[in-house]
């Protein structure tokens, strides 16, 4: 067990693990029911290989793109198909590792599971219960220091999915269309991009990693702006795995003709 | 009871870690010599983070017509000429280097446009001239001087491999008595605060840097640690106190809750375009001009107003007026029923700045009163009132050397006197700081260097029994040593407070006679081991004496000058101008009051100012010596 | 306006101490730490506490309310509903000395190690030029009053004393983050952020930022940007080629 009543290190000798009187466990316990479900939806999502697209409105589900597998359909296929179709393989197996990996050694994420699921700590100023920790000083958790080579894939895919929202305007047919569908495509991809420019390695390589900000008074300016975004890291942590779920749950529903889509135009 | 007494040598052991004291040591380390650093709490805690405004010197980065004599001659106005003038010189003329200086030890002062440090206006400063970090620049200083003796460490680290071996910081340790040995300094004892361990530093030179006495008050800005030590020290070993008559109170004070009442209201909020109003609404500081500095200052609200963006056609707001004349001011307010709900007057900045300037150029401001009084200063406006803030008076010391009149015993910052005369300004004391803690160190550093005499064993076992006294049965009927205090800080704050009268003074100084005798009965229970109640129990007996000295002064004074206002003789005379008044201790509660002549001021310095202005202070005949 | 209060202090020092309980007056607009005044001018005089400026400036008064890392001074009263018991203890990470005191030299220590300031060579004092924009990501980390709540309350080492040799703890890093963006300090920080003190033991879980009586943003603003800087210099491919093919 951990060592905050360490006897021999001389200090106070206070039996409970904690004297917080708040309700310190309902965060990680938010956290774990949080992110739970979304790995879950995101799991049999990813492996369902149906219900991704809708054809006539040129709705392609994030969780999709981009479609390379031999089993996607074509009109979904902006990248041409080359993965076999079998049933573990993902159809967008080559970039959903990578957001997995940037949303796994996100700053923030890492805190929220640090906290939840791991209990290191689960709350401040409560014990953790383990006996050992070397935080991120070695394998594997050292290579969270990899969270900027995934920021900068990551920002590829962003440019994917813009592709895929833009791509969704134009219907089967040629034409120009506008649907319920459409705004939520674009919405998602706004709040992808705030998250991905909000992220702390964004932050440091735009301009954090400077000493001399008045030198370079372009990148200052981004950064600052990027800084402001980072102030709201969490919260687009948040609001960008609510806006892929339903952007994906509406794309499912649109294809699976559970409804049909919300038109304006065309 | 354990009376084993753990034993350091040193060549200069600074008594007290806040600004002087580290600036002392620091300089005596450079010299060459090995430091001792005593600190009452823990190291980097001291009474300078309080500091907010800023630390004045001419180094003209905002108005380039400010120079050293400007400064000189707002420091010696402000002080009423009762200044030590060659202080006041030394101090105007060698502020500028301990500043740069401190960037050199990686102090992040606010800059200007071009780079350089920011300066900014406060009371009685001719121009702008504080450099500070938003309002917490004491906290700057602490910490730089701090990582600056942290540095010195890291040097000696890589020769003798022990960080500690030529510079050391012995925190939370209180120093009770000086050693002298053949009337000189032989070295210093005390305990330790945590295990109540006896100590004795032996060292031919020791600098008092100790702060000050307002804790003998019961409205103080100051901490627990101003109980007045250095003084005390200082008296005890023989050595001489002046100017004991001059309290700064500063005037803004925050007087609600009751718990933080005396908290301090950084003057920056005025220099910022703070204002003053009475519960009328009324600014009420245009009818408080006195008339030797009607010139200087607006006398209407409108170039009041335009002072702030246009300083060179404008005249100040009377808002900026030195601390004793709006310390006075609000005491009248108040008085004459014009005052807030608690007793004070509004402070307003709220209808003056943008919240968003406010919380840029006042953060720790807004953060005081959000987190402690529920206030939103950029919505609200302020209660302040008056706050024993400075004592002027001090150790008198030799001006250059700040050596006291015990060879070996030098005293620098606020433990100090002289250098303020009968009235600080505002962003004086961070570099008094600096330069007097450097040349205290200097000198002490060289002193060391002569005869080193030994400690007398019974002057230790005395120190001993005079510590442990609180604990013995000698003292059986005696009381509670908080109770004593309160008793202490009561018939000071009432009876020699911010106004004086003779009648008042007198019972105070019976009351001290008998709080006298209380205080030498004071008894406490339990151990050694982090005891509050044995720590003030030393403590009170230094407060008592610094509290005699003030009562007595301020009673011998018969004019009202800077921090010294008598009811009974309101105006400020020009035949005790040049008069010191000089305590010296007889015993351990009591003190001797002698008169003294201010050395006249030298030629060329007398020169600088305009035969006009020294006409409202000189008497006729000591006017002949100037130019005009 | 005053009321009594269940107040709950822990009493004791390294041989072992337990949680006293006092009935104590309130009154109006005050704070925990006046409480712990009263109860030494009344019931405890000998209950130790260490306490400087009592304006939340020096950073002395540090203690545990209810379980949470706090400036006494700084905690009002009218924050507890009126029935609620306070507990207040010593900080849990370092040795007790007495009472509410403990032995904060670790942070002395560690303070030690973190080398000064570097001066650039060659610029004299009064040349400095430095622009505000460039001064104050440091000037918000010297802020820090150092009341060691953050080293308190950073479970690398309030859970693990072990760790205290290896980790110098969210003050220091941020120290060293200070000094990394400090525009004229001479020195690299970078190696010695990560060799030395560890800043891979921080796994950003925020305690430090969330303790912080100066509302000091240490994680966001000192410890991550400093991973990232540890990042451009050790994890780099790009420069690790480099630094490969080109040795000296």
């Amino acid at each position: 067990m951990s060592s905050t009543t360490d006897m021999a290190a001389g200090r106070a000798q206070i039996a409970a693990r904690t004297l917080r009187t708040d309700r310190w466990w309902l965060p990680p316990l938010l956290n774990v029911a949080g992110l739970g479900a979304w790995v879950v939806y995101a799991t049999v999502r990813a492996f369902m290989q149906n219900w991704y697209f809708v054809p006539e409105y040129n709705y392609l589900t994030p969780f999709y793109s981009p479609c390379v597998s031999n089993g996607c359909v074509e009109q979904a296929a902006h990248f041409g198909r080359f993965l076999p179709d079998v049933w573990w393989l993902p159809y967008a197996a080559i970039s959903l590792p990578f957001l997995l990996l940037f949303r796994l050694t996100c700053y923030y994420y890492r805190k929220a599971y640090y906290r939840a699921f791991w209990g290191s700590p689960p709350a401040c100023a409560v014990a953790e219960p383990h006996g050992k920790y070397t935080g991120e000083t070695r394998f594997p958790l050292i290579l969270q220091n990899l969270h900027r080579y995934f920021f900068y894939i990551a920002a590829l895919i962003s440019l994917l999915n813009t592709y895929d929202a833009v791509k969704a305007f134009i219907k089967d047919d040629g034409s120009f269309g506008l649907g319920l569908g459409n705004i939520i495509l674009v919405a998602n991809v706004v709040l992808l991009w705030l998250y991905t420019a909000s992220c702390h390695s964004c932050r440091s390589i735009i301009g954090g990693r400077l000493n001399h900000f008045s030198k370079h008074p372009v990148r200052y300016k981004a950064w600052v702006g990027v800084s402001r975004l980072n102030a709201k890291h969490m919260q687009l942590a948040w609001a960008t795995l609510a806006s892929l779920a339903i952007t994906d749950a509406y794309v499912m529903c649109v294809s699976a003709g559970w409804f049909s889509d919300l038109r304006i135009v065309g | 009871m354990d009376r084993n007494v753990e034993t350091h040598e040193y060549d200069v052991v600074v008594i007290g870690a806040g600004g002087a004291g580290l600036r002392a040591a620091i300089e005596a380390r450079l010299q060459g010599k090995r430091v001792a650093i005593i600190s009452k709490s823990l190291f980097g805690k001291a009474h300078t983070v309080m500091a907010e405004g800023g630390c004045a010197a001419s180094m003209g980065n905002v108005n380039p017509n400010d120079n050293w004599m400007v400064h000189y001659r707002d420091t010696m106005r402000g002080g009423k000429f009762l200044n030590n003038w060659r202080m006041a010189e030394l101090h105007a003329k060698e502020a500028p280097d301990r500043v740069w200086e401190l960037e050199t030890y990686g102090a992040l002062f606010d800059r200007t446009k071009d780079g350089k440090i920011s300066q900014r206006n406060f009371g009685g400063h001719t121009y702008p001239r504080l450099a500070h970090v938003g309002d917490r620049t004491g906290l700057e200083l602490i910490r730089t001087l701090q990582q600056k003796i942290v540095s010195l460490q890291q040097d000696d680290h890589k020769v003798t491999g022990d960080y500690q071996s030529h510079l050391r910081v012995y925190h939370e340790c209180t120093i009770t008595e000086l050693l002298k040995t053949d009337g000189r300094i032989a070295g210093c004892f005390g305990y330790f605060r945590n295990d109540g361990r006896f100590v004795r530093f032996d060292a031919p030179a020791i600098v008092l840097a100790t702060g000050g006495v307002g804790k003998s008050y019961q409205v103080t800005s100051n901490s627990w640690e101003y109980t007045g030590d250095g003084h005390a020290l200082a008296l005890r070993a023989g050595a001489t106190l002046i100017n004991m008559e001059f309290l700064q109170f500063h005037p803004t004070g925050m007087v609600w809750p009751p718990s933080v009442k005396g908290i301090l209201v950084t003057e920056s909020v005025r220099g910022d375009g703070g204002v003053l109003r009475n519960s009328e609404g009324k600014r009420f500081m245009f009818d408080y001009i006195p008339d030797v500095f009607k010139e200087q200052y607006a006398t209407t609200e409108e170039e009041g107003d335009r002072w702030y963006t246009d300083p060179d056609n404008n005249r100040r707001p009377p808002e900026l007026l030195p601390r004793d004349e709006v310390a006075r001011a609000i005491n009248s307010e108040v008085k004459a029923g014009r005052g807030s709900p608690h007793g004070g007057v509004f402070l307003d900045i709220a209808s003056r700045l943008k919240p968003e300037e406010i919380l840029k150029r006042l953060p720790s401001m807004h953060h005081q009163f959000k987190e402690l009084a529920d206030v939103d200063i950029t919505k609200e406006p302020m209660e302040v009132g008056p706050t024993c803030h400075y004592v002027m008076g001090g150790i008198e010391v030799d001006p250059d050397t700040g050596m006291s009149s015990v060879p070996g015993l030098f005293a620098a910052g606020e433990c100090s006197g002289g250098m303020h005369g009968s009235n600080r300004l505002g962003g004086n004391s961070l570099s008094d700081l600096l330069v007097f803690g450097r040349r205290t160190g200097l000198y002490a550093a060289q002193f060391s260097e002569g005869a080193r005499p030994a400690v007398a064993r019974e002057d230790v076992d005395a120190a001993v029994e005079r510590a442990l006294l609180p604990f013995t049965t000698a003292a059986e009927q005696g009381e509670n040593p908080f109770v004593v205090q309160l008793e202490l800080q009561k018939c000071m704050h009432e009876l020699v407070g911010i106004i004086r009268k003779e009648d008042e003074m007198e019972m105070a100084l019976k009351k001290l006679e008998d709080i006298a005798t209380r205080t030498r009965t004071v008894v406490v229970e339990g151990h050694r081991e982090f005891n509050p109640g044995w720590h003030l129990a030393l403590d009170l007996r230094n407060m008592l004496l610094v509290s005699l000295c003030v009562a007595k002064a301020a009673l011998e004074r018969q004019e009202s000058r800077g921090g010294h206002t008598r009811d009974d003789f309101p105006v400020m005379d020009s035949d005790w101008r040049h008069i010191l008044l000089v305590c010296s201790a007889l015993g351990e509660d009591n003190v001797e009051l002698t008169r003294k002549e201010q050395i006249p001021m030298r030629p060329e310095l007398f020169d600088l100012f305009e035969l006009d202005e020294l006409k409202k202070y000189y008497t006729g005949e000591e006017l002949g010596g100037h130019r005009a | 306006m005053s009321h009594w209060h269940h107040f709950r202090v822990w009493r004791g020092d390294q041989g072992g101490g337990k949680l006293e309980d006092y009935p104590v007056e309130v009154n109006e607009g005050e704070v925990v730490l006046d409480i712990i005044h009263r109860l030494q001018q009344t019931e405890a005089n000998d209950l130790a506490c260490r306490w400087n400026c009592k304006a939340g400036k020096c950073g002395s008064c540090s203690v545990e309310i209810n379980g949470k890392p706090r400036l006494a001074c700084m905690t009002r009263m009218s924050t507890f509903a009126d029935d609620e018991v306070v507990t207040v203890t010593p900080l849990r990470t370092f040795p007790v000395i007495r009472d509410l005191v403990t032995d904060v030299e670790f942070n002395y220590v560690k303070a030690r190690e973190v080398p000064a300031f570097a001066p650039p060579e060659g610029v004299a004092p009064g040349e400095y030029r430095m622009q505000q924009v460039d001064v104050e990501r440091s000037q918000e980390f010297r802020k820090c009053i150092e009341c060691y709540l953050c080293q308190n309350t950073c479970h690398a080492v309030r859970d693990h004393e072990e760790n205290k040799e290896a980790f110098s703890g969210p003050r220091y890093l941020m120290r060293i983050a200070e000094l990394d963006m400090h525009p004229l300090d001479a020195a690299d920080r970078k190696d010695m952020a990560q060799d030395d003190h560890g800043l891979g033991y921080c796994n950003i879980t925020k305690c430090c930022t969330e303790v912080c009586p100066e509302h000091i943003k240490i994680t966001d603003n000192a410890l991550i940007p400093m991973k990232e800087r540890v990042v451009d210099r050790k994890y780099d491919p790009i420069v690790w080629l480099g630094n490969k093919l080109f040795r000296r």
